[in-house]
């Protein structure tokens, strides 16, 4: 399947406060498929978030390129492309809605592109239904909760008809409620729509359905593979400051105590079979 | 300090069509130095809870003593409540706004109109509690240090005030495994070392079950389940009901054990788990 994003020695380097050059990015190399879901963790200050806003051309590359469906994102003119084909989701649903009711809010987009009301109608149906937030479309987006309110945010670049969509942590403030529906929202739309997903999170139990896990840190891209390869790396992943699911930590520390179990379990049902068959 | 809640009430908005019935009859009883962990799904009402617990918000309905003192009274000193009472809200540090990270912490007690050697004691003394060192940081800008770093010149900024009970809306929120394990360590330290009475709300009950004595499980504006951790995550049903979880590893046994194993389901920890699966496995 073609690349929906190529990004090919990224440098990105900015002055800080002290007007001392930073580099938050050194040199990165990254292909993504189209349908691809793809998860990246790392602690704060790895790069994560400064890759992510590289691939709808929040950032421009200090050095390397960034192709979004093959359009070069340093390049002015592929701007509103580019923003249209990879739509950004970030942290805190407060700051990301505009309208004073959720359907208004989910047209903005579209409107902005110049679609005709009916197809915008059209879209925000649509839109609303792939976030299962239907009911709520004429409510003030001030009385949803938080994890409807991030369901909102992600409707409104749905109905930008993406190809690709960058989520910047966008479970962090919500209740586990919450979180259970956003990663079910787009968890779907990856698997029945298509939609390429690049899903930024500190929490790694959202990370074990991925097709890919990156692993960030200090600009560079440290680790790479399925969560089953990448989660068994437990104690690189310690030292980096990171977590893995409490399961395979679990299965970790079993192993060390010399128990036959695999070293590569994810979930709680995986250590049920696997603790049975020791019996 | 201890804490009592009498019907705790607080209505929002009353008599408009917006009227809200955020905390309903509510009793409650926190004791000295335990430290307690507040539960429940967004708009549960967990915030407006710990907002009355310092008179930010004054009750409808009922009491709320601290020491026997009944803060809502009408001539209670709220300033003085206030020192007693630190409150960290969620993301503390968009709160931060002095030159320097020493001015900031040292803003709470300045107010207090303490000496300046009294003030420099206690700024020094809560830089240090919350890992940051005096050095190094004091003279910078807070808007220079990394998102962990600010959330605890923030913490610092509570404490430097002497706190008796410490609340704490969220601490970990946004920040990294690494950054939460700090901040955690350093609250568990607070209570440990200085038996201050502190309630944490979080969203992670993995957190939870590790640290505190007690939870207290709020569901539409009520007091829902309270117990130790222990007793409490073995009401799985209940807790899914109101859109909250239990820890993974509790999950686990509880599978296990509902396919008759003989395994304890109330367990909470990665260790306590593992003990008890090397036990089972060597009964065999």
């Amino acid at each position: 399947m073609e690349n929906i994003i190529e990004i090919k020695d990224l440098v990105y380097v900015y002055k800080s406060e002290e007007n001392e050059k930073v580099t938050a990015l050194k040199k990165i190399s990254l292909s993504i498929r189209q349908g691809e879901f793809v998860v990246v963790i790392g602690h704060n200050g790895s790069g994560k978030s400064t890759m992510a806003k590289h691939i709808n051309a929040l950032l421009l590359p200090s050095g390397g390129k960034v192709y979004v469906s093959g359009l070069d994102t340093a390049d002015e003119k592929n701007v509103w492309d580019i923003r249209q084909t990879a739509g950004m989701v970030f942290q805190n649903p407060d700051n990301q809605i505009v309208a004073t009711v959720v359907e208004e809010d989910i047209a903005f987009g579209p409107e902005n592109l110049g679609i005709p009301p009916k197809e915008i109608r059209i879209r925000v149906d649509e839109a609303l239904r792939s976030v299962g937030m239907t009911e709520h479309r004429k409510k003030g987006p001030h009385l949803l909760s938080g994890g409807q309110k991030q369901r909102i945010a992600i409707a409104g670049i749905i109905a930008m008809r993406p190809k690709c969509i960058i989520l910047d942590e966008p479970t962090a403030m919500l209740d586990p409620s919450g979180r259970r529906e956003v990663m079910d929202t787009i968890q779907r739309l990856n698997r029945e729509e298509g939609i390429t997903i690049v899903h930024i999170t500190h929490f790694m139990d959202e990370a074990v359905n991925a097709d890919r896990v990156i692993v960030m840190e200090n600009g560079n891209i440290v680790l790479e593979g399925k969560p089953r390869e990448v989660f068994t790396q437990v104690d690189t992943l310690k030292k980096l400051g990171l977590d893995v699911p409490q399961v395979t930590e679990l299965a970790h520390q079993l192993i060390k105590s010399g128990l036959n179990v695999p070293g590569d379990i994810l979930t709680v049902d995986e250590m049920v079979i696997h603790l049975c068959q020791l019996l | 300090m201890s804490i009592v809640i009498e019907d705790l009430t607080h209505v929002y908005n009353p008599g408009s069509p917006f009227e809200t019935v955020a905390l309903d009859h509510i009793n409650l009883e926190i004791g000295t130095g335990e430290f307690i962990g507040l539960i429940g799904h967004t708009g549960s009402g967990k915030s407006t809870l710990i907002q009355h617990f310092n008179g930010l918000l004054k009750p409808t309905s009922g009491k709320i003593l601290m020491n026997g003192l009944d803060i809502t009274g009408k001539d209670v000193k709220l300033r003085e409540v206030r020192q007693k009472v630190g409150l960290v809200f969620q993301y503390p540090e968009h709160q931060l706004f002095e030159e320097t990270v020493y001015k900031d912490v040292a803003f709470g007690p300045m107010n207090l109109g303490l000496s300046e050697e009294e003030i420099h004691r206690r700024v020094t003394e809560a830089m240090e509690l919350v890992g940051l060192s005096f050095a190094d940081v004091k003279d910078r800008s807070p808007f220079e240090l990394s998102g962990g770093q600010r959330r605890r010149v923030a913490i610092a900024g509570v404490l430097a005030m002497k706190p008796e009970v410490l609340i704490l809306d969220e601490p970990t929120a946004g920040l990294d495994p690494r950054g939460r394990d700090e901040i955690l360590d350093q609250i568990k330290n607070l209570h440990k070392k200085y038996q201050m009475t502190i309630i944490l709300v979080s969203h992670s009950m993995e957190d939870i079950a590790r640290l505190v004595d007690r939870i207290i499980v709020m569901h539409q504006g009520k007091a829902a389940l309270t117990g130790a951790p222990r007793e409490v995550f073995k009401h799985v049903e209940l807790l899914e009901s109101i859109g909250l979880a239990v820890p993974q590893i509790t999950y686990l046994m509880r599978k296990l054990k509902n396919l008759g194993q003989p395994v304890r389901e109330d367990l909470l920890t990665i260790e306590e788990a593992k003990q008890e699966i090397l036990n089972w496995l060597r009964r065999k």
